[in-house]
Parts: structure tokens; C-alpha cells; sequence
């Protein structure tokens, strides 16, 4: 009856691959705009692609350093 | 330069291949001015995020419409190397730019923009929204904790159901509920964080609202699981409250449909500039609204508005108040004169000088009102909140009346009160009103009513009186009733008439342009138009003038009634006679007051002179309120005194002169004709199209909350079956199992299918 219980375990443990994925897709605003993405994958163009890459690094640059500004604002308003 | 040559010289010609109708026609394009972006303040409140050398920010573009848009739009970096990015988000017609600070500037950005049609909406009043993002997001990562557990728990808990009770299948039974307890302590603490949160809130101020009982249950559940579970090596019933939680939130979703292209929030910020031209040691600078003082010299160009009250110094003013009152006939001012905020310069530019702030001008007083800054509680309790209180008092004493009646048999009593409260738990009322209203809320959208959320559902339904703004509202924007008076115009007086006033541009000479039949149209020779006057042309050498009175030379007092507007005409001298132009009110005007008027108290408050009172009488009855002269602040008042009665009041206006009432009123709805455009702070916005229908939109309120009271019924019964079992004692976790969710499916399926049905026999779909 044991492999029931390695079953359940490995049953939970893709489950809550799939959770972290979810939440994950939520996090990134995958949810906020639930319209463009559906025309943009239509348009041709080749360069974009690097173009949104190296924008996308930017982005997620920005918004660590983004949050560090306002960790500080909060800590400012708080003392 | 074009916006074609433009693109054509960065090879984005694909723009005009990939929609029908791409771009916007810029026939009246003018060149703005955005210096005031170099100002770093400014700038500052503008941009999201910069850290010196990129920066981020995010622009409303309104003329966003079809597929090209969003393609120009994000590859708006082949226009401009500073650009490193952009994105758009066409729902809410919105973009995402960052940008390098070395390469491009804010300003150059903007002005590439404008050249090519998509000309940013700058105002510094939507910080907020961000907020409400945030609070969706959480939303949804609640329900996909709860979802996660719900599923697995359920599959844990399947030899329960089953009823497997092998030996050796014992322990297994064990470590799967305790699988289960680490699986339920997330949806507890995370996922119904939200009702314990709002229970409590509403405990504080002594209000027992529908959370209560929901939290109690809640707790109950999980308390009486863990006991069983440590204890009793029983099973618990933590897949029902995984699955009463999954649901609630899901409900909470369905109710939290959102418009995002329209602006419920909107106050007079975002009309007006966010920068001005002054006059300053005889240099012209900008400067952010914001630092405008009284004293500075403001110059107002063609179609600027002015954010102040202001004197005029120097130049022509006409003064289209159509912002502030609805009116779209300019106002001839003369040096000295007072020109109010809000008012729109049409013509060559002027010089005023500012006598007051920005906020406590005439118009922008009226945000000063504590109408706009007290959280006003809601004077319309929701259906569930009202049923609540009696329901949880009433729950709460059977659970004691059950404990008791078992007493010497302490487990018996334990197990029937916790039973009690878990089974009363009213999941079907909390979800019959998010299911129904938000179907309704769907069902109003689809019909072009756009409303702010589902408590203005219920609002609506308990009007009692409804309050109409004249100029917008029941009148058409734009559109004129034009009748002659005077001596039979020959087709060559039309023809000219026509010819003269085809080359002006004012609302009055449009409105005789369109209403004269004739086809053939000449050039004139001279041509002459004077601000406040009105237009002289010589035309085939016959001398014609349009426009005011004292203009055409003839002496108004025997011309009767002087406070429709009128437009005199006279030929080679000779007096013709006028046109007399009224505004002209929306299709089913009559229906809908006739069909109002027998179940709600009406009233009409106009910022107009009492010019049409008497044809307005025509369509009210006689104990209806009619109000003439009205300021907005006047209309707020009017409000008020009526709330204090004791009347639940819908206001419907559309300017920002109604902002006040609107605000004040129990429901504020604001018709619009194109719901994209302003619209003040409401509850609602309906879009002119579907004027007519606003009692069947009221009806149908009033059905909905029928609904809900129906499905209460409906849950109550599964309510007296549990019941039956729980006073027992004999709640097992698989009867509660099976009963919760039924109960809650069937109540979710019945309120969606009464709404459909019923929206359907009237109509709405």
C-alpha cells in the first residue's frame, strides 16, 4: 500500500507545479490585458522579438530597482 | 509632414496594409506647445519610474482603435532610437513606453505621438487605479490557492466518500486527513482572509453583514475539522470548506466585472490642461497648472480651456461654456470682462489675467463640497447585509437550542450546535447576490448601460425620484430645431443664406447651414464675420447679414419672445425675419417621461434660461419640478434638500456642471454619447443610444433584486434539510459533502438562468 503513498506524494507535487505556474502567470500580468497579445501575435516582424527580449531584461530591472525606491519610501514614511 | 511620410521614411508602411481604417483624420490638426514637459516637477508626477538614465511611463491614448494602432504603437522604437520599448494595453487603451533619458526626452516622445494622431491624454489624476489592480490580482491568486486545495483535498477524501474501511487502510485514512489539514490551512488563512477581514470591519460599527455568518461558519468548519481529525480520527469536513470557499471567491470574480476603458472616478483635473501659457517679463513661458497664481497673465489660444477664473485683458473672447453648462453657443465677452473656469476660448488667441485659484474657482468649488471627500455610507443597505443580520441571530439561537436539547450527552451536543453553524452557513446567499447582479451588470453592459459595480444595482432598484439635467441630456448634443419666422424666404434668399453661412464655423451659422434645403451654394464676394455680431456677405452683389439683432439692424422688442435663441436675417437691408433655434430632444423623450412618471417622482434642473419651460411642461406633469437657472451648485442643494426628506435620488446629467448632484445622488448616472469621452464622477454611465430604455434598465434592477430574494428562498430550503440533519447530530462529512455544493451550484444555476430568461423576454439580449 506504500505506493499509494509516493503516488500521493508526486500527485502534490505536480499539482503544485502547476499552482506556481498559475500564480506565477498572474504575477507576471499575464491576466491584465487579456485582449492585445491576441492581435500582436499576428503582426510579422522579425526584429521585435530581440527588441521586446532585451526589453523585457530591462523590465524586470527596472522594476527590482523600482521596488527597492519604494521599500525606501515606505521605510521613510514609516520613521 | 505627413503622418505618411513619416512612416514611410522608417519603412512602417504596413501600417495602412494591416486595418481597414487605420489612423485618425487630423483635419483640425493644431501644433501644441509642450514646453511645459521640460519642467522637471511636472515630469516627475507624470513618469512611473526613472533611475537617471531610463525611464518608464505609461500615456492614455484615447484615439487608439483598431489593430494598426496597436502595431505603430509598439513599434514606435523604429521612430525614435531613444525608445527601448513599448506596449500596449488596447482595452484600456493605454501604453507602456521606457525610454532612454540620453537619446529622447519626455517632450520629444510625446510631440512624435502627436504627430502621428495619437496625441497622449496628460493629467495627473489617475494614480489611484493602480491600486485596484493589485486588490484583482490578489483576487485571483486566492482562488487559485483555494481551487489547488479544493481539488486535491477532494481526492484525498475520496475513501471517505467511499466508505472503504479496510484494516490496513485505516492509517492511510489518517495521513490523508492530515494531508488535508496542511492543505486547508492556506485556504483558511490566505483564501478567506477576505471575510474574516470584512466580518470584522462590520462588527466594529455594529453592523452584522453577510460576512458574519460566513466567517463563522468558516470557522466552525475548520475548528470542528481539526477536533475530529486530532481527536477522533474522523474525517472532517475540510473539503466542503475548500469547495465553499472556491466558490465564494469564484463569485466574487463574476462580480468584480470591470469596464476598462471607462473612468467612473473622474473629477475636473482630468479636463482640464495640465500646463498654461503665460505672459511673464513679455517672454511667453509654460508653466504646470499647478503653479498658477493669481495675477499671471494667461494666454488662451483657440480651443484651450481656461483653468481659472480670469479677467479679459486683451483680445476677442467667445466663450464656449459647453463644459461648465451644456451650452454649446460661445459667449461674446468684452475687455474686463469675467471669463469662468471651464470655459473654452474659440477664435484668435486672448491675454486674461487670473483673479482666483484653480480649485476655488466658480466651477471647481463645487470638488470643495464635503459631498466629494466624505466616504458616505451608503444610505441603501444591500439586500444580503439587510437579511444577514436577522439570519445570523436566528442561526446562532437554533445552534444554542440544539446544544441544549442534547446537554447531559456533551459529544451530541458539541457535534449538533458546530453542525448547525456549519450547515447555516449561508454560501447560497452569498452567492446569489454576486451571480445575479453580476449577470444583470453583464446584461445593462451589453445594452450600452455601463455600471460602476453591482451595488449600484441595488441602488437602482430602490430609486425613488429621478432628477434630469436638460442641456446633454434630454436634449441632444449638437443637434438644433431650426424654425423660420418671418416673410416666406424665396429659393434665392435660401441660397444665399446658405452660401453666407457655409464659411462660418460658429454652432448658429451650422445649425441654419444644415436646416436650409437648398442645394446650390455660391461663393460670396466679400465676406466678413464679426466675433458677438455676425456674418455679412456680399454675394452676387446682393448684401446679405446673419446675425444678432442690433447686427442685422432691426429692433428686437417687437419680435416677441426673446429668450429662445435667434438668428435675424436680413437682405440688401430688407429684414427677412429670424431663425429661432431651440435645442432639440432625444429620440423617446416622451416615452420615457410618460412611461416614468407614473411609478417616480420626476424633476428637471437646467443650467438654461426658462426659454423652453413651456414646452418642457408639455412633457411633464403637472407636479413635476421644473428648475431653471440652475448653477451646480444650485443642483447639488437640490439634491440634498430632497435626500433629507427622505428620497432615494437618481441623478442623470452629463456635464461637469452636474459633477455636484451626481455625486451627491443616491445613484449618479451620466449619459454620454460617446462613452470614451468625459464623463464626471458617477455610479453609471449610460450611452445616448439607449436613452430610451432607462425604465426598462430601472425594471429590470428591480426584477434582479426579486431574484435574489427568490433564491434566498431556494437556499433556505437546503438550509431546513441540513438543518434537519444537523439538529440530529447526525451530520456526517459526506451528507455535508454532497449538500453544500448542491446547494450552492443550484442557486448559482437557478439566479443565472432567471436573469437570462427574464432579460431575454424584455429584450435586453
Amino acid at each position: 500500500m506504500s505506493v499509494v503513498v509516493v503516488l500521493i506524494g508526486a500527485s502534490l507535487l505536480v499539482a503544485s507545479g502547476f499552482l506556481i505556474a498559475y500564480l506565477w502567470a498572474v504575477k507576471s500580468g499575464q491576466y491584465d490585458d487579456k485582449y492585445t497579445p491576441s492581435v500582436r501575435i499576428l503582426f510579422e516582424n522579425q526584429k521585435t522579438e530581440f527588441k521586446n527580449k532585451k526589453a523585457n531584461d530591462l523590465n524586470k530591472k527596472m522594476e527590482k530597482e523600482n521596488r527597492k525606491e519604494e521599500e525606501k519610501k515606505n521605510i521613510h514614511s514609516n520613521s | 509632414m505627413t503622418v505618411y511620410q513619416i512612416l514611410n521614411e522608417s519603412n512602417l508602411c504596413d501600417y495602412y496594409a494591416i486595418d481597414q481604417t487605420p489612423g485618425v483624420s487630423r483635419k483640425h490638426h493644431i501644433k501644441r506647445n509642450y514646453d511645459f514637459l521640460n519642467d522637471s516637477d511636472l515630469k516627475h508626477k507624470l513618469i512611473d519610474f526613472t533611475n537617471g538614465e531610463k525611464t518608464t511611463i505609461t500615456f492614455e491614448i484615447p484615439q487608439m482603435h483598431c489593430s494598426s494602432c496597436i502595431w505603430i504603437l509598439e513599434n514606435l522604437y523604429k521612430l525614435d532610437d531613444g525608445i527601448v520599448s513599448s506596449k500596449v494595453n488596447f482595452l484600456q487603451k493605454k501604453i507602456y513606453l521606457q525610454f532612454l533619458e540620453n537619446k529622447t526626452s519626455l517632450r520629444k516622445i510625446v510631440e512624435l505621438l502627436d504627430s502621428i494622431g495619437y496625441e497622449p491624454q496628460l493629467n495627473l489624476d489617475e494614480k489611484n487605479e493602480e491600486k485596484s489592480k493589485s486588490e484583482y490580482k490578489k483576487l485571483y491568486y486566492k482562488i487559485g490557492v483555494a481551487g489547488f486545495c479544493f481539488g486535491n483535498i477532494m481526492l484525498l477524501s475520496f475513501p471517505e466518500y467511499l466508505s472503504v474501511s479496510l484494516s490496513e487502510q485505516e492509517n492511510l485514512k489518517h495521513l490523508f486527513a492530515y494531508i488535508n489539514i496542511v492543505l486547508a490551512l492556506p485556504v483558511f488563512f490566505f483564501s478567506s482572509s477576505d471575510y474574516f477581514i470584512s466580518a470584522w470591519k462590520g462588527l466594529k460599527k455594529k453592523i452584522v453583514n453577510i460576512d458574519v455568518p460566513i466567517a463563522l461558519g468558516i470557522s466552525v468548519l475548520f475548528l470542528r475539522s481539526l477536533v475530529e481529525i486530532i481527536f477522533l480520527h474522523g474525517a472532517g469536513y475540510l473539503d466542503s470548506l475548500s469547495g465553499l470557499i472556491f466558490f465564494l471567491l469564484a463569485g466574487k470574480l463574476f462580480q468584480n466585472k470591470t469596464y476598462d476603458t471607462l473612468n467612473f472616478e473622474r473629477n475636473y483635473k482630468s479636463y482640464f490642461p495640465i500646463a498654461v501659457t503665460i505672459r511673464k517679463d513679455c517672454r511667453e513661458t509654460t508653466i504646470p497648472v499647478e503653479k498658477l497664481a493669481v495675477g499671471n497673465r494667461l494666454i488662451i489660444r483657440n480651443n484651450e480651456l481656461i483653468p481659472a477664473d480670469a479677467v479679459l485683458i486683451k483680445g476677442e473672447a467667445n466663450i464656449d461654456y459647453g463644459f461648465v453648462t451644456g451650452e454649446s453657443i460661445p459667449v461674446h465677452l468684452k475687455n474686463g470682462e469675467m471669463i469662468y473656469a471651464g470655459g473654452k476660448q474659440i477664435g484668435s488667441a486672448v491675454e486674461v489675467e487670473t483673479v482666483k485659484d484653480v480649485s476655488q474657482s466658480y466651477l471647481t468649488q463645487l470638488w470643495n463640497n464635503k459631498a466629494f471627500h466624505e466616504e458616505r455610507e451608503s444610505r441603501i443597505t444591500s439586500l444580503a447585509n439587510t437579511i444577514s443580520k436577522h439570519f445570523t441571530f436566528a442561526v446562532t439561537a437554533i445552534a444554542v437550542a440544539a446544544g441544549l436539547y442534547w446537554l447531559p450527552n456533551y459529544n451530541t451536543a458539541f457535534n449538533a450546535f458546530t453542525a448547525v453553524l456549519i450547515i447555516a452557513c449561508p454560501c447560497a446567499l452569498a452567492l446569489s447576490t454576486p451571480f445575479t447582479l453580476g449577470n444583470a451588470l453583464r446584461i445593462f453592459g451589453r445594452n450600452k448601460f455601463y455600471l460602476k459595480n453591482t451595488h449600484a444595482i441595488e441602488k437602482l432598484a430602490s430609486v425613488e425620484m429621478i432628477v434630469f439635467d436638460k442641456t446633454g441630456t434630454i436634449t441632444e448634443n449638437g443637434a438644433a430645431h431650426v424654425q423660420f419666422v418671418g416673410s416666406d424666404l424665396s429659393h434665392e434668399d435660401k441660397m444665399l443664406i446658405k452660401s453666407a453661412a457655409r464659411n462660418s464655423s460658429h454652432p448658429l451659422s451650422r445649425a441654419v447651414f444644415n436646416f436650409l434645403d437648398t442645394v446650390e451654394i455660391k461663393n460670396p464676394d466679400y465676406y466678413d464675420e464679426q466675433t458677438g455680431g455676425g456674418i455679412h456677405a456680399v454675394i452676387e452683389n446682393r448684401d446679405v447679414k446673419i446675425g444678432s439683432a442690433g447686427f442685422v439692424g432691426h429692433n428686437r422688442s417687437n419680435s416677441g419672445n426673446n429668450l429662445t435663441t435667434q438668428v435675424y436675417v436680413s437682405i440688401d437691408n430688407d429684414f427677412k425675419g429670424f431663425f429661432s433655434i431651440t435645442n432639440k430632444y432625444r429620440q423617446g423623450l416622451e416615452d420615457v417621461i410618460s412611461g416614468l412618471e407614473r411609478d417616480y417622482e420626476l424633476a428637471l434642473l437646467s443650467g438654461d434660461n426658462e426659454g423652453e419651460k413651456e414646452k418642457l411642461k408639455k412633457y411633464f406633469a403637472q407636479n413635476n419640478e421644473l428648475y431653471f437657472r440652475q448653477s451646480p451648485h444650485d443642483k447639488l442643494k437640490f439634491v440634498q434638500e430632497h435626500q433629507r426628506l427622505g428620497k432615494k435620488i437618481m441623478m442623470i446629467g452629463d456635464g461637469l456642471n452636474d459633477a455636484g448632484a451626481l455625486k451627491q445622488s443616491d445613484i449618479g448616472i451620466s449619459i454620454s454619447d460617446d462613452t470614451n469621452n468625459f464623463s464626471p464622477a458617477c455610479d453609471g454611465i449610460l450611452d445616448s443610444v439607449s436613452f430610451h430604455r432607462i425604465k426598462d434598465f430601472i425594471a429590470f434592477s428591480r426584477t434582479s433584486k426579486k431574484i435574489i430574494i427568490a433564491s434566498f428562498i431556494l437556499s433556505f430550503i437546503y438550509n431546513l434539510i441540513g438543518l434537519n440533519f444537523a439538529f440530529q447530530g447526525l451530520l456526517s462529512p459526506l451528507i455535508a459533502a454532497i449538500l453544500m455544493p448542491i446547494s450552492s451550484i443550484s442557486v448559482v444555476l437557478f439566479t443565472t438562468a432567471a436573469t437570462n430568461i427574464i432579460a431575454k423576454q424584455r429584450g435586453l439580449i
